[in-house]
């Protein structure tokens, strides 16, 4: 006979009122670490959601980005250069001018050391009649990039999409009334042109726009070596009269030209784009307090919970443990009578509200295995995630706290006068 | 039963007195009484019920401590033992018999003689549990619960329990009120067997064929004094 053995034989004695208290400190112990697992649920579902919303923004102003690149190419980042003699009026009112310039006025610029200037684009414009489509057609004629020779090459990329020699690039009016696909060979004023590129509904000039490679249209238009305008974007002035600025540069270059900022559809797509990821940044904001709040809510909640329960099981150790004493009272007088100590006595009916926390460990830890993913997704022990040292605190502080709960009832039966039971007068 | 017999009174009780305090004030429980014990006798405590003899017995089993006088046991003086000392030698030196056998209910029989051992382990204590028990006519029962066991087979359980770590003392408090003659006369047998061996017995009781086995009488009357008989 030895002590595990008596409480062993008292416990299976009394089994009910001890699976009774083994299921307290279970739910308990469930608790509190159900409620650790769907906090961590909870921040990291909002890791994941900020996470998205930061893919999502980047991903938006990327297109913003790409359309401003895209918007410069059209309408240029900020400057014209038009021959000096060009009537501007007619710029404004045609939409290009009926004075041109030498070619090569491009690459003296590129092969200058300008340096408020990023990139050239030769260009030479006409309205035309196009015959074969019974329609008047503002012909572009464009090339490649001319490169800034001092800076070499482009490592950004093309701004413009040059178009070959035999292709057209067509604008939304000119395609779609003539159901003209990409790919298909058409005859624009008699020569033949495979169509490269078909655009999307701009709601402007470009509708009805046709892009041709620079040197075709020279040709077709009779002006071979000339240009209208040259499109100077991204310019890189920093002062307010950033016009000026340019101009100067440039007049020191080309005397003969005028420099005229058009206004930049880039700029407000800049700020579309600055605007939106102002939005973005204050959605993310919102989106965080919110879940700041709703985690405090959670967290608050879980506490109150946690504690309740464990008032809730440390009370009931306590109630089932004086249970315990009460009923036991003659066998703990009958033990005294026999000559086992105050100590052993104590430690008899205290072994049962520990191994009652012990146990209760391991059932919760079994309750919380069993509960899938009803914390929230993943393992449940990796959402916990107090590790190896958290675990070993929890596996000896429960049955201490169960055994402290159980202390007083069985601190008083254990001390109590054995002569008051086994008195027979 | 003990393998030493000793020349010191086992009891040595002078003027014990012990009163209760209920809503009706101080209840006088034991006044002044004295007794001596010596190695091999069996001394039976008589008197009406509440007459104040389980409160001498639990006294003298220092489960209860006295108001007033002086008790010696084996001639050690325990009026400055501590508790802790008091366990000790009472699982040492003395065993009891109660007249409701409080044997625990989920203990089978061999473990219930056996707990003993938890205060004072000694070597061949489970073979001394089985002589006992085969002594007392048990050893068929060694695996029962109390629950299983007839009144008689109890208190004989009971009885092995108080006889295992050979105290000097057996203290039994009416060990026959529950039993019929037969298992009345077993109890009272093995007793009188164990003061023959050189134990001492202290039985407390109203029972007049009990009394006639103890081979000194003492009456309690009114809680007052002893009488020889």
């Amino acid at each position: 006979m030895n002590t595990a053995r008596l409480v062993a034989r008292e416990i299976l004695h009394r089994r009910w009122s001890f699976v009774l208290g083994t299921l307290a400190v279970s739910v308990s112990v469930f608790c509190l670490l159900g409620s650790l697992a769907v906090i961590e649920s909870f921040d990291r579902a909002t890791d994941r959601k900020l996470g998205e919303i930061n893919a999502e923004t980047l991903s938006i102003l990327k297109v913003h980005e790409d359309e401003i690149r895209k918007a410069m190419k059209g309408l240029g980042f900020n400057i014209h250069i038009y021959p000096e003699g060009q009537d501007l009026s007619e710029i404004y009112s045609k939409g290009y001018g009926k004075h041109t310039m030498p070619e090569s006025y491009v690459k003296r610029l590129a092969d200058s050391n300008i340096v408020t200037v990023n990139h050239l684009l030769p260009r030479l414009t006409q309205m035309v009649e196009w015959p074969e489509g019974e329609t008047s057609v503002l012909l572009f004629g464009v090339r490649g990039e001319e490169p800034i020779a001092f800076r070499g090459p482009q490592k950004k990329g093309e701004l413009i999409d040059p178009v070959a020699e035999n292709e057209i690039a067509l604008g939304y009016e000119l395609h779609h009334r003539r159901n003209i696909k990409t790919g298909e060979d058409i005859v624009f004023r008699g020569r033949k042109f495979q169509v490269a590129r078909v655009h999307q509904r701009r709601g402007g000039i470009d509708d009805i726009t046709a892009w041709v490679s620079l040197p075709v249209v020279q040709d077709m238009l009779g002006k071979p070596g000339e240009i209208n305008s040259i499109l100077a974007l991204e310019c890189n002035c920093e002062s307010l009269d950033r016009l000026g600025e340019v101009t100067k540069e440039i007049k020191l270059i080309l005397p003969n030209t005028q420099v005229i900022e058009v206004e930049s559809k880039a700029l407000a797509r800049a700020q579309a784009r600055n605007g939106a990821k102002s939005l973005r940044i204050k959605e993310k904001g919102k989106f965080l307090k919110d879940r700041e709040n709703l985690r405090e809510v959670r967290e608050g909640f879980a506490n109150f919970l946690v504690i309740l329960v464990a008032l809730l099981s440390l009370v009931s150790i306590t109630y089932l443990t004086a249970s315990n004493v009460r009923e036991r009272i003659l066998e703990v007088g009958t033990l005294c009578a026999i000559g086992i100590g105050f100590n052993r006595v104590l430690q008899v009916i205290l072994s049962r509200a520990i191994l009652m926390g012990m146990l209760g460990s391991i059932v919760s830890i079994g309750m919380l295995a069993l509960s899938g993913e009803i914390f929230g997704e993943g393992n449940v022990f990796d959402l916990i995630g107090i590790g190896f040292y958290g675990w070993l605190v929890l596996m000896i502080s429960v049955p201490l706290m169960s055994g402290a709960a159980g202390w007083l009832p069985a601190f008083l039966g254990a001390r109590r006068a054995p002569a008051e039971v086994l008195r027979n007068d | 039963m003990t393998d030493e017999i000793t020349e010191k009174p086992v009891v040595c009780a002078t003027a014990l007195g012990k009163s209760y305090t209920d809503s009706s004030g101080a209840v006088v429980a034991l006044g002044g009484v004295s007794l001596l014990v010596n190695s091999g006798e069996f001394v039976a405590v008589c008197g009406p019920s509440g007459c104040g003899k389980s409160t001498l017995l639990l006294i003298i089993g220092l489960l209860l401590k006295a108001d007033e006088g002086n008790l010696a046991l084996i001639g050690q003086d325990i009026g400055g033992m501590s508790a802790s000392s008091k366990s000790s030698f009472r699982a040492q030196n003395i065993g009891f018999v109660f007249q409701d056998f409080h044997l625990i209910p989920y203990l089978n029989v061999m473990e219930n003689v056996m707990v003993p051992a938890l205060a004072k382990p000694i070597g061949d204590a489970p073979a001394r549990a089985k002589a006992l028990l085969e002594e007392m006519g048990l050893s068929h029962r060694h695996d029962h619960l109390p629950s299983e066991l007839s009144s008689g087979e109890r208190q004989r359980t009971a009885l092995v329990r108080a006889l295992l770590l050979r105290p000097k003392l057996i203290l039994a408090d009416e060990p026959t009120g529950n039993l019929d003659r037969d298992n009345a006369d077993a109890v009272l047998s093995h007793l009188a067997n164990y003061a023959d061996n050189g134990g001492s017995v202290v039985m407390a009781t109203h029972d007049q064929e009990a009394m006639k086995r103890a081979g000194k009488r003492l009456h309690l009357d009114d809680g007052l004094k002893v009488v020889p008989d």
